[in-house]
């Protein structure tokens, strides 16, 4: 049934540890983390708030260094690609640029010229529904709608990686919805490989071939659960009794991590899991 | 229906605005009581304006407020008009609104032959300058004009503190080194008054009474704003839009040229608001004191040949000056950042 079965390693993360430290002290982000994400599987790492999850992340997109472990990812046949493309929580859509030149950005710094960068970004923003607002600066767009950008962005700029960072956890309920089944309709015609970050089970469940949770203080690998649920996929898999299991047994896996995590930041924090 | 309610507190305060002004004019109340006067008067207006506003349509609200803030300094100057004529202010002091016009216009038009300018020199006979049918040489006719002198010294002063200042701001921004090095140094010097650099500035230009040690003291003092507002506006760029260029292979100058300008720019430019405000307070301190030219030099003469009309039309050149100047950057502003247009 697993349908990554025999596909070529993309990632593998050995033992990867993170220590921040500043004049006072220092903390231990992740300890011994270790990861292997085939080629075209679309992983989902789920973990309480400050797990370490966002940072292992950036690790893999080159913007943070492990302080030790091993980190490997295979480069495609097409040299010139870029590995990774990072989603933002944040959005992270530059306002000083208009949609087309924000979704053309990766393109521009990878020296490709003009008229083929238009093409290919208006073709994504086609695909996201933005074509009305390709010259429309990011003020003038919701919160939805600039995720979009920053989603087209990264596709525009076709990674071998594509990575998320709570890509929808700034949006609201319906929204999210929306652009869920968007992100699933867009992998399904490349399937490829993404790691995607989130702290809703049920989000997870929906988007990912497997699931992999992550425990706080410091952020380490707690358990992993294949999801086989058929593809391709739409909300309407929300529905059935396989999903509902699955994402009860996430739970109650998670449950206890984010007790104590509560217990252990005092009061407990107002964000919820899923 | 609303309206209605508020017309007749309306009438009566409109009533009770024309008996007392009536009441104090007709006992000659206003010399001794003309503070309670003013007071009672702002007061009633404060009324009659907020029931106006209720009854004014939502549609028109926006007009209304408008009106309201161009009307009340029209109505301050009436008043002002009023006390003069009626022997309550000193004209010495306090010259009628209608002759500091009058005084302004003169300052425009007429050319003082006995201090050899005006406010704008000859422009009359700048054609005849430029044609080479006159004695007079285009900058002679130039260096007549005070107004000119004035945002000259302004102008090249900002610019040549303003472009450095930049510079620095963008380079300690980005360096924590350079900015560690620097940023205690900075701070010493931003709060020191500029005008109190002007004499160590006089004796480091060669001709201490020319243009350079004025000009030199503008850049010093839009210097270190613009710079402390550069660097902070660089520190301020949310981290993740620097982690989004980087990711996106972006680095060194590019990441610089697509990312941190753009991104520090907003900071900039109120950065360049605040020392244009500032270029023109030091100009004008630095003409009163030491200048043979410039409207700050001209405001000051008036003062000492007691011409109180021209003195305050002098500020009011000043004022305009300002507004003008300001609205001028705004302008730019919004040509350089298109994307925060409303």
């Amino acid at each position: 049934m697993d349908r990554t079965n025999g596909a070529s390693l993309k990632i593998r993360a050995s033992h990867i540890s993170k220590v921040f430290s500043n004049g006072k002290g220092s903390v231990e982000a992740i300890r011994d983390f270790s990861l292997e994400v085939k080629e075209g599987e679309f992983l989902c790492i789920v973990g309480p708030s400050g797990c370490g999850k966002s940072s292992f992340l950036r690790i893999l997109a080159g913007l943070m260094t492990p302080s030790s472990g091993k980190l490997e990812i295979q480069p495609g046949e097409d040299t010139s690609k870029p590995l990774t493309s990072m989603v933002f929580q944040e959005y992270a859509v530059f306002p000083w640029k208009t949609v087309l030149e924000n979704v053309g950005f990766g393109l521009r710094m990878r020296g490709i010229h003009k008229a083929e960068r238009h093409a290919i970004a208006q073709s994504w923003i086609e695909r996201v529904g933005l074509t009305k607002f390709i010259h429309a600066y990011p003020h003038q767009l919701s919160g939805g709608m600039k995720q979009r950008v920053g989603i087209a962005r990264a596709l525009a700029n076709d990674p071998e990686i594509l990575l998320m960072d709570e890509p929808l956890g700034a949006l609201d309920a319906q929204t999210r919805m929306v652009l869920q089944e968007e992100i699933l309709r867009i992998w399904e015609e490349r399937r490829k490989t993404v790691v995607y970050v989130t702290h809703s089970i049920e989000e997870a469940v929906l988007l990912g071939d497997r699931v992999v949770l992550m425990t706080a203080h410091p952020g380490t690998k707690k358990a992993e659960f294949p999801i086989l649920l058929p593809r391709p996929r739409d909300l309407k898999v929300t529905a059935t009794p396989e999903f509902g299991e699955l994402t009860y047994t996430i739970w109650e896996a998670l449950r206890g991590e984010v007790l104590s995590a509560m217990e252990s930041t005092g009061a407990g924090s107002s964000k919820g899991v899923g | 229906m609303k309206g209605r309610g508020t017309a007749k507190p309306l009438g009566a305060l409109v009533l009770l605005f024309a008996l007392w002004n009536g009441g104090l004019t007709l006992f000659h109340g206003w010399a001794s009581l003309w503070w309670l006067g003013l007071g009672v008067d702002f007061l009633l207006i404060v009324g009659i304006a907020e029931l106006l506003g209720k009854m004014i349509p939502p549609a028109y609200a926006p007009l209304y407020r408008r009106s309201l803030s161009v009307s009340f300094p029209l109505l301050l100057f009436i008043a002002w008009e009023l006390l003069v004529r009626g022997g309550v202010l000193s004209p010495d002091w306090f010259p009628p609104p209608s002759r500091i016009v009058q005084a302004l216009w003169e300052l425009i038009t007429k050319f003082d032959e006995f201090s050899k300018t005006s406010l704008l020199g000859r422009p009359w006979l700048l054609p005849g300058a430029i044609g080479g049918s006159r004695t007079e040489t285009v900058e002679e006719l130039l260096a007549e004009s005070h107004l000119y002198a004035t945002l000259m010294r302004v102008f090249v002063g900002f610019f040549l503190g303003a472009i450095p200042g930049i510079l620095l701001g963008m380079v300690m921004g980005v360096s924590p080194t350079i900015r560690t090095m620097i940023d205690a140094t900075l701070s010493a010097f931003y709060v020191l008054p500029k005008i109190a650099i002007f004499p160590i500035m006089m004796l480091i230009f060669p001709d201490p009474f020319g243009e350079g040690p004025k000009i030199a003291v503008v850049a010093i003092s839009v210097f270190f704003l613009v710079t402390i507002n550069t660097m902070v506006g660089v520190r301020d760029i949310e981290p993740v839009y620097l982690e989004a260029g980087r990711n996106y292979g972006a680095s060194g100058f590019r990441l610089f040229y697509h990312v941190i300008l753009p991104g520090a720019l907003p900071v900039v430019f109120a950065g360049l608001r605040l020392a244009l405000g500032t270029a023109l307070i030091v100009i004008i301190a630095v003409e009163f004191v030491r200048a043979k030219t410039g409207v700050g030099f001209l405001t000051f003469y008036y003062w000492e040949i007691l011409s109180p009309e021209k003195m305050y039309a002098g500020l009011v050149v000043v004022m305009v000056l300002g507004v003008l100047l300001t609205a001028g950057l705004k302008k730019v502003e919004q040509w350089v950042m298109p994307w925060r247009r409303p």
